[in-house]
């Protein structure tokens, strides 16, 4: 910013709110008073500045600065910190959290230095829960007195910055509230673009340091038996996420917006001078953009609802299969509908779907009763028993020969893929379909080839004719 | 002209329809489709789309953009539900505008991935801390995905709120074949900015049923947002006063203005004595049965919740005055059937009996079972 233009902002201290509420000698005010300066230092505009806080006694930082401010719940402030880099490249977010919002939140603040959203992170580390009570946290030193390890902390104490930096953080310090160098610190942190974490040990004068005998030398000596380095342990400078999406996955270049467009609400009402009291204004909804529209191209013959399940393995291509069925049927006029069944593992097990076809509007969409079955692998059979124990003498099943004999009162008609030749594994969903096609008349067998051509690739598209074309002698 | 797609095709599009231009979500059975649509679609149209490493921070996401500025959606199941309740409480809090998809599986925790049910009507309407009102939209078929998508964004600018669309596994995922002239939206809601000059007070309402107007963050006013029982400014507060007002404030600004929510469809006929009332996937097997009972020569009406959150009672009292009996079919133990029961007792006159059409086996309930209980009546 160009002193010269424009007023030197001498404190970003939201003077309304002069004295902080802090015990004394809690390093929380400390450290608010050096990323004041560190703010004065970089002279950003208050309204591009978000300090984001968590919970915790640190959490009420937010309310003493003059610039916008984001106070969340515990743990999750990284969170609400990268959708708003996210949504706004241009913001200088700045989160200050506690060892406390650290260990709720440490998956967030791993995934952050793994993204690198160009966000940074204040850890006030004391040590302890200040605002419940003098609890232990993830950073209590091993040993350590609070009042939930009475006989001594049994657990080892995270490394915020070692995992932050593993994790691929691209600005990464530790340091103490006493530091003088700190808003230097601060100021690199915030003007780096990528994600960056200062870890800042500090004292808790309600309860760590009671509990613990502790000092600002007890403090320094911990640092140094745990071999602990301060100063700035890390930086790297590759992309910063919310400018990286934009340049791979919107092309942003293109709009020369150096990557950085803002979200603004497409049709949100002008900020101008005007009033905005009473009513918001309203748009039109975008047209709806389809790439798959469907013409009636084809007669169809039914005069009432064809209930029709298809039954088979993974690896027999049901699902996208039926699909297939589906689209013909609209081209043919139809309404349909396609219901699937898989297991989770899609690669292996049974593949069933249940399709209606119909002249008219289809409401329900289950079948308990089909009107004709299509077996096609014992996996898909084992599945539906149910349904294949309701089929009547009025139905057909349609079986792969592999499965005969099989007990029912329906119609049975058997399909030999190995008899008809050139039909694999990939295609018997199709062929099949066609010989149900060429069966029943429930509409033409163009209509099919027409469904597969619309929307499958050649390749793809040129087996399943082929397989069409094969299931003639079925 | 026609096409055949499923409901989560039709949320991604009515999403963009309503000017969506943020997405965040994490993989779950059976939303992930709309995750996919919405990564691939949005940067097509300047947004962003975000897969985040949980629920949580899913949630996180969009608040923290939707406060920037940006209109956010975002989807899950039921599991995924228990992970956005602590910022549900925040959208309620901080009054963001925010569309939530809950693609309804079977069952608690895990549940039945691939299988449908209507488990979480109650959950998502008490999902948080505190107890106040969100609201909430629920599709029976694809067009309704898309024109409700688009209402659920409406009521979001409007209210200030979480607004839920809740689907289910058989809406989002069974493929349909439907017209494309039948695609209905209504004008879409522009948020409502501050003015851009002047003193801007983020939670200032004249009257307690007001919806504060909104500045982004990184626009022209500084802006305070918070988590916590707040005044009018943004600042933590424990003055009586003042937190009463903000607590019925978060309330009132919905229960205030229900007429502009509730959206029910009725399909009553003359003479009718049972009234059969249902919602989502299972509304299309009551379509069904009605038709089956009409054929028959039964007089029965017919009623579809459209807007489960708030309830929509003055729809609901006044189809409901002068039945013998009202049959309730929803995919759960009769979670709806409560608040039906609740209205029935506050009709004047004589009080229909209310009787449940149940199923928790992850199968569809079938017109038949509708039918059994109408044709008793």
């Amino acid at each position: 910013m160009n002193a010269f233009l424009t007023p030197q902002i001498t404190t970003y201290r939201d003077m309304a709110q002069a004295k902080y509420p802090f015990c004394p000698g809690c390093g929380h005010g400390l450290i608010l008073d050096k990323l004041n300066a560190a703010l004065v230092k970089l002279q950003l505009d208050p309204r591009q500045v978000v300090i984001v806080t968590d919970i915790g006694c640190s959490g009420l930082s937010d309310q003493y600065f003059s610039t916008n401010a984001f106070h969340g719940l515990h743990g999750r402030s990284v969170t609400y910190a990268t959708g708003l880099k996210l949504a706004n490249p241009e913001l200088k977010v700045i989160v200050i959290m506690g060892d406390g919002g650290c260990g709720i939140g440490g998956h967030h603040l791993l995934n952050a230095a793994r993204r690198n959203v160009g966000v940074t992170v204040v850890v006030c580390n004391n040590f302890n829960y200040g605002m419940t009570g003098g609890e232990h946290s993830v950073t209590t030193p091993h040993g350590a007195k609070t009042s939930s390890t009475r006989g001594g902390n049994l657990e080892r104490p995270m490394d915020i910055c070692a995992s932050v930096a593993v994790n691929g953080a691209s600005f990464v310090a530790r340091t103490t509230a006493f530091d003088n160098d700190l808003p230097d610190l601060l100021a690199r942190a915030i003007a780096h673009e990528g994600f960056s974490l200062l870890d800042i040990w500090e004292l808790c004068t309600a309860y760590f340091v009671p509990n613990n005998d502790f000092s600002k030398s007890a403090l320094l000596g911990t640092l140094e038996s745990l071999h602990l380095p301060t100063g700035i342990l890390q930086t790297t400078d590759y992309p910063e996420y919310s400018r990286a999406y934009r340049q791979t996955y919107q092309g942003a270049g293109e709009q020369g917006s150096g990557g950085a467009e803002e979200l603004g609400s497409r049709g949100a009402r002008e900020q101008g001078s005007r009033g905005a009291e009473g009513h918001a204004g309203t748009s039109a909804p975008l047209p709806l953009r389809t790439s798959a529209s469907l013409p009636t191209l084809y007669p169809h013959r039914l005069t009432a609802p064809l209930r029709l399940v298809i039954a088979g393995a993974a690896g027999q291509k049901i699902k996208s299969t039926a699909s297939l069925l589906g689209v013909g049927a609209v081209l043919s006029g139809l309404w349909v509908t396609q219901r699937d069944d898989y297991p989770v593992t899609i690669m292996s097990g049974h593949s069933v779907a249940e399709v209606i076809l119909s002249p008219e509007e289809i409401f329900y969409t289950g079948i308990p009763k089909p009107d004709a079955m299509l077996l096609l692998a014992l996996e898909g059979l084992r599945v539906v028993q149910r349904q294949l124990a309701a089929l009547t003498a009025q139905d057909t099943l349609y079986v792969h020969t592999a499965l005969l004999p099989i007990e029912t009162t329906a119609r049975v008609v058997p399909l030999d893929f190995a008899k008809a030749g050139g039909i694999d594994r990939r295609s018997v969903a199709a062929a099949a379909i066609a010989a149900f096609l060429r069966h029943t008349n429930v509409y033409p067998l163009e209509a099919l080839q027409e469904a597969i051509r619309r929307t499958q690739r050649p390749q793809i598209a040129a087996q399943n004719l082929a397989a069409i074309e094969a299931s003639a002698s079925l | 002209m026609r096409e055949f797609i499923d409901g989560a095709e039709a949320i991604a599009r009515g999403a963009l329809a309503a000017g969506c231009n943020f997405f965040a979500g994490y993989p779950i059975t059976p939303a992930t489709p709309i995750l996919l649509h919405m990564l691939r679609e949005l940067p097509k149209v300047g947004g962003v789309g975000i897969q985040a490493e949980d629920e949580i921070a899913s949630l996180g996401f969009c608040i923290g953009a939707a406060m920037a500025g940006a209109k956010v959606m975002t989807a899950t199941s039921g599991p995924g539900i228990s992970l956005y309740s602590e910022n549900i409480g925040l959208g309620i809090m901080g009054e963001v505008p925010l569309v939530i998809v809950d693609c309804q599986r079977l069952g608690p925790a895990t549940g039945g991935a691939t299988t449908v049910g209507q488990g979480d009507v109650q959950f998502i309407r008490w999902s948080t801390s505190g107890g106040f009102p969100i609201i909430a939209l629920c599709p029976t078929n694809v067009l309704e995905c898309y024109s409700l998508t688009v209402r659920a964004f409406n009521l979001a600018e409007r209210f200030r709120c979480p607004v839920f669309l809740v689907t289910d596994k058989e809406v989002v995922s069974t493929l349909t074949s439907v017209n494309l002239d039948d695609y209905q939206a209504e004008p879409v809601v522009e948020r409502r900015l501050a003015p851009a000059t002047g003193d801007f007070v983020p939670y200032r309402v004249e009257r307690l049923d007001d919806v504060p107007p909104m500045s982004p963050f990184g626009g022209p006013h500084l802006v305070r947002f918070t988590t916590s029982t707040h005044d009018e400014r943004g600042f933590l507060t424990k003055d009586p006063a003042k937190v009463d007002r903000l607590n019925r404030h978060l309330a009132e600004k919905i229960e205030a203005h229900r007429d502009e929510i509730e959206l029910v469809r009725l399909d009553p006929q003359a003479g009718a004595k049972t009234l059969v009332v249902s919602y989502g996937i299972t509304a299309r097997s009551m379509q069904e049965a009605v038709a089956l009972a009409r054929q028959r020569g039964q007089k029965v009406s017919a009623l579809t919740v459209y807007s489960l959150w708030p309830v929509p009672e003055r729809a609901l009292r006044q189809a409901m005055a002068g039945m013998g009996r009202v049959v309730v079919a929803e995919l759960n133990l009769g979670q709806y059937r409560l608040e039906i029961e609740r209205l029935a007792g506050l009709l004047d006159g004589p009080r229909p009996e209310v009787v449940g059409v149940h199923r928790v086996d992850g199968e569809l309930i079938a017109p038949q079972e509708i039918l059994e209980r109408v044709g008793d009546g």
